[in-house]
């Protein structure tokens, strides 16, 4: 089992969504994050005063898949979430020791069927 | 006020009796009041928007605490100072003490209106009670509630009170003079303007301004939705202030509802100038700032000329915001900028284009001072001399208040955010 955790621009959402049903995976869970990267900040003027905010609104997403279908789901966020900007995020693939579902107290790729 | 000639011919035509009340005029003038009430809560709400979310509670309690506080305060001897028969120039007496001798059946006894003098008094009341909470955009994220409740008792009493009496009361010496202040451009804003920048001077720049933390509005929505209470409640400050309903409160209904469109038009464009991208916050600041600049001179001006008032008031203060930065006084939500130059503004524009047409006190004033340039020096008189006393007297109330129970929260409590520091509870809890 894997965890895939994806940083991606908030506008790209329903697209990676789209990618994610077209490739079967039945389960993610997003969170709105800030963060730096090598993009630049964003300026915000509120009656003239100017702020660059240096931390930049993403989403995170976590998805949890068998080993078998990492490849596939990576591909096909990388794909969804580009814009070919400065910015456009990271996936990292995390390696999990076991999976339980809370209410059948099942294990391993079992967990995720 | 609009009673301004009238309490003059009657002065001169004593002892007359008093006029008989009328009740069609009354009916204005209580659901005026009631939409002046509704300013404060506006006020408390276009505030609160602007601040960080840990300061959100603490910043509407600068304003509905003056509901609580102010409203005795004036029933108890505020309108007695301003209102009551002086022997001097300069302040009232103790007549109206406890509302004592303030009639529900008849009218004011020191000017002819036509009115309840008990309505007279809550109407008045009203005003009491925004102006210092006006003041309190300039101190918002920093200061101690006990010291901010000490200043603005103090306050209350010794600035608006006398400065009402000034400006209002047959006896005052500004009156005297014919300067025209219809709904209180100098006795509300430029006084609150004032003082705001004495009060935010005392106290001290914010712990993140000088860590170059971003300060981002905890939310602007709120802001839009008191801005457009402050509108609305806006027409009973400015046309409830013809003490009747009468061809003078549509004029100044008029010239109130056209310069507050005319002021967001104007610090929009001045917006999309300076920083290329017209902004709500800048709508709702403009459409405040053309208000501001018509109140002394709704029911004295045209439509028109209040169109142009507004522009120039909403225009102005979107430059006059940046002058915080400029001299570095942390004025957190351009009190001065916005009610400090609109009311100076008003004062002047009031001066140049008041209508004997609009409204016949405008001849009686042109007469006292000699035609228009000697109307426009009396106005700018009227202006410096009630800034220049809202902004020493507040530094030194702030100073005993400084003294007594401080003013200036710990760098803990400010960092913590004031709702939970000096209030116990949040804003928005999860």
């Amino acid at each position: 089992m894997t965890k895939i955790e994806a940083y991606i621009r908030t506008q790209r959402l329903e697209e990676v969504q789209e990618a994610l049903e077209a490739a079967d995976v039945s389960g993610m869970t997003v969170t709105e994050v800030r963060g730096m990267g090598r993009s630049k900040g964003v300026t915000h003027t509120y009656r003239g005063s100017q702020y660059t905010l240096s931390l930049n609104p993403r989403l995170k997403l976590e998805i949890v898949v068998t080993d078998d279908q990492v490849a596939e789901v990576v591909d096909a966020i990388q794909k969804a979430a580009t814009t070919n900007e400065v910015g456009d995020g990271k996936i990292l693939i995390i390696p999990l020791a076991d999976v339980i579902r809370i209410r059948t107290g099942e294990r391993g790729d079992a967990s995720l069927a | 006020m609009a009673s301004l000639a009238t309490a003059q011919d009657a002065a001169a035509a004593a002892p007359a009796a008093p006029p008989a009340i009328n009740w069609t005029d009354s009916a204005w003038v209580a659901v005026s009041t009631a939409l002046v009430l509704l300013m404060t809560p506006a006020l408390a709400l276009f505030y609160a928007g602007m601040v960080r979310r840990k300061n959100v509670l603490s910043t509407m309690m600068h304003s509905f605490i003056m509901l609580g506080i102010v409203s005795v305060l004036w029933l108890v001897a505020g309108y007695s100072l301003a209102f009551g028969k002086g022997t001097t120039a300069f302040i009232g007496s103790l007549e109206f003490l406890m509302g004592n001798g303030v009639s529900m059946k008849e009218s004011y006894p020191h000017a002819a209106q036509t009115i309840p003098h008990g309505l007279f008094m809550l109407f008045q009341m009203m005003f009491a009670i925004i102006t210092p909470a006006l003041i309190s955009g300039a101190i918002a994220e920093r200061m101690k509630f006990s010291g901010y409740l000490l200043f603005t008792t103090l306050w209350s009493l010794l600035i608006y009170a006398p400065v009402a009496y000034w400006v209002w009361n047959p006896g005052g010496w500004l009156f005297a003079k014919s300067a025209l202040d219809f709904a209180g451009g100098t006795v509300v804003h430029l006084a609150s303007g004032a003082s705001a920048l004495a009060a935010c001077i005392v106290l001290g720049r914010r712990r993140a301004l000088e860590h170059n933390e971003p300060i981002l509005p905890n939310n602007l929505t709120t802001t839009l939705l008191g801005a457009g209470m402050l509108w609305f409640g806006w027409i009973g400050f400015n046309a409830g202030s013809a003490l009747g309903m009468n061809d003078i409160a549509i004029s100044a209904f008029a010239s109130t509802h056209i310069a507050a469109a005319t002021g967001m038009l104007g610090w929009l464009i001045c917006e999309k100038m300076r920083f290329g991208k017209p902004t709500a916050l800048g709508a709702a600041s403009g459409l405040v700032a053309g208000l501001v600049g018509i109140t002394p001179g709704a029911g004295f001006v045209t439509p028109v000329s209040g169109a142009i008032i507004g522009l120039i008031a909403g225009a102005a203060c979107c430059f006059a915001v940046s002058l915080k930065h400029k001299f570095k006084f942390d004025d957190s939500l351009d009190v001065v900028g916005v009610h400090g130059v609109g009311g100076f503004l008003g004062a002047i524009l009031t001066g140049i284009f008041a209508s004997v047409e609009v409204n016949s006190a405008v001849q009686g004033a042109l007469d006292t001072n000699n035609g228009r340039g000697g109307l426009i020096m009396t106005q700018l008189i009227g202006v410096l001399t009630v800034g220049a006393f809202a902004f020493i007297g507040t530094m030194i109330l702030m100073k005993i208040a400084q003294a007594v129970t401080g003013v200036r929260t710990s760098d803990g409590q400010e960092s913590e955010g004031l709702d939970l520091a000096l209030h116990g509870e949040a804003g928005y809890n999860l």
